[in-house]
C-alpha cells in the first residue's frame, strides 16, 4: 500500500506568451518507511513535484493527473480540505533554514501553533510535545531552546528545527526539497542521519528532492531521476546508480569523479592519484 | 536550462550591462496604461514648457483684463483681481515649476549620489561624517528647515531652491550609499579590484552602471516632491516674488480672493497634473527594474532604525 | 513519538551564547533611551548653530528703519538678546536656561518663548493627533488590502488612489476644501479651533477637545471636533496615500519570503498565517513610514494652518522664520527636534520588541 502515489502529474504555469508546461507526466510512488529519492537538474520539476502535493505552487498554475493520499485525490480537494491534511498528513521541509522559519517568532512557537491547530493540544501538553520533538533531533537543551529564536542557532541546528516542525504532527509523508543543500558539508551528514532516523522510526514516507547525487546515494532507498518535466527512470538505489537504463541517467552518473560512483561496494585500494575506471575528466555539474 | 520559479539558486551576479537590462524591460513599460497616462502628460507639460509664448493667448504680465472675470470666452481660466489671464500665467509658471524641479533633482542627485557612493565605497570615516550630517538634515521637517534657510537668507527663487537642495540630497545620499553597499562586495568589483583597477576606476567602472536604474527611478519620483516643496514655499510667500507668475503663489494669491476660486484651484490643478504624471512614470519604471533592486529605493528609503524626513515614494 | 530520545551534544552544532544577560529588553530600552538623551542635546546644539549661523541680522530684521540706523539701539538691542557674546558662551547660556525651562523671549510677541510654545503647541498636536490615527488605521489597511489583492482591481483602484494623495498639493487641497465645504456648502465650520462666539474650555493638556470634555462643556467639545475635521482631513490625504504605498510594498515583500511558504505548508489558517507570519514581519517597515509619516504631517500643518487660521506651532514657525525671530526659532527646531528625537525612540523600541534580532544587537 502506498503512502503517496503521483501519477501522470501534469503542471502548466502561466508565461508571457501563453503558458509554460512544467511537468508533463510524472509518476512516483511512495511507500511508508522509505525514502524515496527525486533527483534531476535545476529546472527539471523535481521542486515543483513536491510543491504540489501540498497545493503550494505559484497561483495561476493548472495541475492535471491525480496525486493519491490513502484514498483522498489531493488535487481534488477543496482549499479547506487541502489545509486540514498540510502540516498534519503530509509535512514538508524547505532548503533554507534561515529563511523558512520565520525570524520573528520563538522556535517553540513555530513548532506549536500547527501542533495545537491541528491536534487540539492545550498549551501545556503542546510545549511538551515541541521539547519532546526537539530532543528527537537532537537539539541540546530543547527547554530553553523553546524559547529561543532561529537566529540564536546555527544553519545545522535550524534546519533540525525545521524538520522538528514538519514531523511534529506525526504525518505519514514528508516532502525534504533540498534539505541539506545550503547547509555546510561537516554538517549535511548529521542532518541526512536524522531524516533516516525518523524514516526509520516513524515510519515515514520521505521524499527527498535533491540534484546532488551523492546525498541520494547515501540516503535513498528507490530512486527517480527526472529530466524536463517527466521521470526517465525509477529503481531501487542500489540498480538505478549502478546499473542505469536511461542515457540521462548515465550522463548525471558519469558527470560526478569516478571515485564518488555511489552504491560501489569499497573499492579494492588503488593508489593516490589513480583514475578509477570509468573515470572522466569533466567538471562537476552540481555544486553542493 | 530554463529558467523556473524552483530555482532559488540565484546566486549568480548577474551583472550583463545592468542599464541596457532596464531598457531592454522598457518596451514591457508602455504597456501599463498609467505609465503611458504619465509619459504623455509628461511630454504635454514639456511641450507647454518650450511653447508657452506661443500658446498663450496673452501677456502672462499684462493687467489690462477686466479684473476678476470669471472663467469664460477670451479668458479660459478667468481673470485675477490685477486684470491678469490665468491661463496664460499658468502656461508660463510651467516655465518656472518644471525648470527648476528637474534642476533641482539632477543637483540633488548628483550632489547626494556622489556623497552616497562615496560614503558606501570608502567607508569609514567618509561614511561618518556624510551619514551623520544626513541624519541632521532627517531630523528637521523638510518645509521647516527649508522655510528657516529661506527666510534667512532672503525670499526668492533661487534661495527656495537652493533651500530644497540642502534638504533634498540626503535622501539620494542615503539610498547611493546603501546601494553601493550593497554592490561593493559583489565579486565582480572585487576581481576588479584584485585586476588592479583604482578605486575611482572601479567605481566609475563596476559600481555606477548598476547605479544608474535605481537612482533613475528615483529621481522620477522626486521631480513631484520637489515641486511640490517649491510651490509650498512660494506659498508661503518665500519663493518667487511676484510678478512672476509661479503655481504655488498663484495659489496663495487665490486664498486672498475667495469668491474668484479660478485663480487658487487652477494653478494647483497645473501643480497636480505635473506631479501626478512625475509619479505615474516613476511608478512604471520602479515595476519594470529587477524586483531586488527595486526594493531597495522608495520603500527602502524608509531605513530601518531612523525616522527619515519626508520623502515620499 | 515513542521513544523519548537523551539529547546529545554532538549532533552538529552547538547553540550560539545568547546576548549577554537575561533581560536583552531592558538594556536595549536602556541603551535606545541614552542615545534618544544623546540625540535631543544634539538638536539643542543643531538648532543653536543653524540659527546662529545663518547669514541674516536679526537685529536688521526686527528694528525699525530709523532705529537701525542709531548704533546705540542696535546695541542694545543685541546686548539685550546676549547676541554680543562669543558663540560658545551663548550656547552654554541657552542650555544652561532650557534646563530651567527658560527659552528666552521672542522678539516679536516680546513673551517668553516657552509661554509662546504652550499656546501653540498643543494646537499643532491635536490637529496632528486627528490626522495620523485614521490615517495609519486606513492607510495600513488599504496597503494590507492592496497587496493581498495583488494586481487585481481593488488593488489598481488603491494603488490609484494612493499616488493621487501623495501627488496632492496640501495647500492647494485646503483651499479647495475650504473653500468647497465651508465657503460653497456651509458643511464644515469656518476657521479656528472653535467658534468665535465660545470661549475656549479651561487650559489642562491644551487640547481644547480633551479639555472641553474633561470639564464637560459638551457644545465647546462639539464645536472643537468640528473645527478639527476638514483641516484634518486634508493632512490625512498625503497621510494615507503614503502609508498604503509603503504598507503595500512592504507586505508584498513579506508574502514573498520562505517563511511564508513554509507557514501554509504547516495547515495554518489563511488568517493566522497573515497576522501571526505576515503582518508581524511587515510591522517593521510599516513602523518606519509611520514615523515617517508623522514628521510629514507636522511639514503639512504649516502649510494648512495659514488657511485655516489655526494658532498652531506651523504658523508660529513661519512667523519667526520669516522675522528672524532667533529664540522663537530656536524654540521652535527644539521643540521639533524633540518630537523627532521621541518618535525615533517609539519607533526603535518597537523594533525591539517585535524583532528579536534587533534586541541581540
Amino acid at each position: 500500500m502506498n503512502a503517496l502515489d503521483i501519477r501522470s502529474l501534469m503542471i502548466d504555469l502561466p508565461a508571457p506568451a501563453g503558458r509554460t508546461p512544467i511537468l508533463r507526466g510524472v509518476d512516483l510512488a511512495l511507500q511508508p518507511g522509505r525514502i524515496h529519492g527525486l533527483a534531476g537538474e535545476s529546472g527539471s520539476g523535481k521542486t515543483m513535484t513536491g510543491l504540489a502535493v501540498l497545493g503550494l505552487l505559484p497561483s495561476g498554475a493548472h495541475t492535471g493527473g491525480r496525486i493519491t493520499l490513502g484514498d483522498t485525490d489531493l488535487l481534488a480537494l477543496t482549499p479547506g480540505r487541502l489545509n486540514a491534511i498540510r502540516g498534519r498528513q503530509v509535512g514538508m521541509v524547505f532548503q533554507d533554514p534561515s529563511s523558512s522559519l520565520h525570524p520573528m517568532l520563538s522556535v517553540g512557537r513555530q513548532l506549536t501553533d500547527h501542533l495545537r491547530h491541528h491536534l487540539h493540544l492545550d498549551r501545556k501538553a503542546a510545549r511538551t510535545r515541541a521539547a519532546d520533538l526537539l530532543a528527537q533531533v537532537r537539539i541540546p537543551n530543547p527547554e530553553e531552546a523553546l524559547d529561543r529564536y532561529p537566529h540564536q542557532f546555527s544553519g545545522g541546528m535550524r534546519q533540525r528545527i525545521a524538520i522538528a516542525i514538519a514531523v511534529a504532527c506525526e504525518p505519514r509523508v514528508l516532502i525534504a526539497d533540498e534539505p541539506t543543500t545550503a547547509l555546510d558539508v561537516t554538517v549535511q551528514a548529521g542532518v541526512l542521519r536524522l531524516l533516516r532516523r525518523l524514516c526509520d522510526d516513524l515510519g515515514l514516507a520521505i521524499l527527498l528532492i535533491t540534484h546532488d547525487l551523492g546525498v541520494m546515494s547515501a540516503l535513498a532507498d528507490q530512486v527517480s531521476v527526472m529530466r524536463d518535466g517527466l521521470v526517465v527512470e525509477t529503481g531501487t538505489r542500489a540498480r538505478v546508480l549502478t546499473d542505469p537504463q536511461h542515457p540521462y541517467t548515465r550522463s548525471l552518473l558519469d558527470a560526478l569523479p569516478g571515485n564518488a560512483r555511489p552504491a560501489d561496494p569499497p573499492a579494492p585500494a588503488t593508489g593516490p592519484g589513480e583514475a578509477a575506471p570509468g573515470d572522466r575528466d569533466e567538471p562537476t555539474r552540481s555544486t553542493p | 536550462m530554463n529558467q523556473t520559479t524552483d530555482d532559488t539558486l540565484d546566486t549568480a551576479a548577474t551583472t550583463a550591462r545592468p542599464v541596457s537590462r532596464l531598457l531592454a524591460r522598457l518596451p514591457r513599460v508602455w504597456r501599463s496604461p498609467l505609465a503611458a497616462v504619465g509619459a504623455l502628460l509628461v511630454l504635454g507639460w514639456l511641450i507647454v514648457v518650450i511653447a508657452a509664448p506661443l500658446l498663450a493667448p496673452h501677456d502672462p504680465l499684462a493687467q489690462d483684463l477686466p479684473p476678476l472675470a470669471p472663467p469664460g470666452a477670451g479668458h479660459w481660466f478667468g481673470t485675477d483681481e490685477l486684470g491678469r489671464d490665468v491661463f496664460s500665467r499658468v502656461l508660463y509658471g510651467a516655465r518656472v515649476s518644471i525648470p527648476l524641479a528637474l534642476l533641482l533633482v539632477v543637483l540633488s542627485l548628483l550632489i547626494g549620489g556622489t556623497l552616497g557612493a562615496c560614503a558606501g565605497f570608502f567607508g569609514r570615516w567618509v561614511d561618518e561624517i556624510v551619514m551623520r550630517i544626513a541624519d541632521l538634515v532627517f531630523a528637521f521637517p523638510t518645509v521647516i528647515l527649508a522655510m528657516v534657510v529661506v527666510a534667512a537668507l532672503g525670499a526668492s527663487l533661487q534661495n527656495a531652491v537652493l533651500a530644497v537642495l540642502i534638504v533634498s540630497w540626503p535622501s539620494y545620499a542615503r539610498v547611493t550609499r546603501g546601494l553601493v553597499l550593497g554592490i561593493r562586495n559583489r565579486e565582480f568589483v572585487l576581481s576588479g579590484r584584485l585586476l588592479g583597477f583604482s578605486a575611482f576606476r572601479s567605481l566609475r567602472v563596476d559600481v555606477l552602471p548598476n547605479l544608474l536604474g535605481p537612482i533613475l527611478v528615483l529621481a522620477t519620483l522626486d521631480i513631484g516632491t520637489a515641486m511640490l516643496l517649491l510651490s509650498g514655499l512660494s506659498f508661503l510667500g518665500l519663493g518667487a516674488k511676484p510678478p512672476t507668475p509661479e503655481w504655488g503663489a498663484m495659489v496663495a494669491d487665490g486664498t486672498q480672493q475667495f469668491d474668484s476660486w479660478w485663480i487658487g484651484v487652477f494653478p494647483g490643478l497645473a501643480i497636480l497634473t505635473v506631479v501626478l504624471a512625475f509619479n505615474f512614470l516613476g511608478d512604471a519604471l520602479r515595476d519594470a527594474l529587477d524586483p531586488r533592486t527595486a526594493r531597495s529605493i522608495g520603500d527602502g528609503r524608509a531605513h530601518a532604525g531612523h525616522v527619515e524626513g519626508e520623502r515620499a515614494a | 513519538m515513542s521513544r523519548r530520545w537523551v539529547p546529545s551534544s554532538g549532533a552538529g552544532g552547538r547553540l550560539r551564547p545568547s546576548a549577554r544577560g537575561h533581560h536583552p529588553l531592558a538594556r536595549f530600552l536602556a541603551r535606545r533611551a541614552a542615545t534618544a538623551v544623546l540625540l535631543a542635546l544634539g538638536v539643542t546644539l543643531v538648532t543653536f548653530a543653524l540659527t546662529n549661523l545663518v547669514p541674516g541680522d536679526p537685529a536688521a530684521a526686527n528694528l525699525g528703519q530709523r532705529a537701525i540706523g542709531d548704533p546705540a539701539i542696535v546695541a542694545q538691542f543685541r546686548h539685550q538678546y546676549g547676541l554680543d557674546k562669543p558663540l560658545p558662551a551663548q550656547y552654554l547660556t541657552y542650555l544652561g536656561n532650557l534646563l530651567h525651562g527658560d527659552l528666552g523671549e521672542s522678539q516679536q510677541s516680546h513673551q517668553p518663548v516657552l509661554d509662546d510654545l504652550d499656546a501653540v503647541v498643543p494646537a499643532t498636536l491635536e490637529l496632528a493627533g486627528a490626522a495620523i490615527v485614521p490615517s495609519l488605521l486606513i492607510g495600513v489597511a488599504f496597503g494590507v488590502i492592496a497587496a493581498l489583492r495583488r494586481n487585481r482591481f481593488t488593488d489598481q483602484v488603491l494603488r490609484l488612489f494612493s499616488l493621487l494623495g501623495v501627488s496632492v498639493p496640501t495647500f492647494w487641497l485646503a483651499l479647495l476644501a475650504y473653500y468647497l465645504f465651508f465657503y460653497r456648502l456651509g458643511w464644515a465650520p469656518g476657521s479656528g479651533r472653535i467658534s468665535p462666539d465660545l470661549t475656549a474650555p479651561r487650559h489642562i493638556t491644551g487640547l481644547y477637545t480633551v479639555d472641553a470634555a474633561l470639564t464637560g462643556q459638551w457644545p465647546v467639545f462639539w464645536s472643537a471636533v468640528t473645527h478639527l475635521i476638514l483641516p484634518a482631513l486634508v493632512l490625512t490625504a498625503y497621510t494615507v496615500g503614503l502609508l498604503t504605498r509603503f504598507t503595500r510594498s512592504a507586505v508584498l515583500e513579506v508574502l514573498d519570503q520562505d517563511f511564508v511558504r513554509a507557514a501554509r505548508a504547516k495547515g495554518l489558517p489563511s488568517r493566522t498565517v497573515l497576522f501571526q507570519y505576515v503582518l508581524r514581519a511587515a510591522s517593521v517597515p510599516i513602523i518606519t513610514v509611520a514615523g515617517l509619516a508623522f514628521g510629514n504631517l507636522l511639514s503639512g500643518t504649516v502649510l494648512v494652518e495659514s488657511i485655516f487660521a489655526w494658532p498652531g506651532l506651523g504658523a508660529y514657525a513661519y512667523r519667526s522664520a520669516t522675522t528672524l525671530d532667533l529664540p522663537a526659532v530656536m524654540g521652535v527646531g527644539l521643540v521639533v527636534g524633540l518630537v523627532y528625537v521621541t518618535v525615533n525612540l517609539i519607533v526603535d523600541v518597537l523594533y525591539g520588541v517585535i524583532d528579536p534580532r534587533v534586541r541581540a544587537q
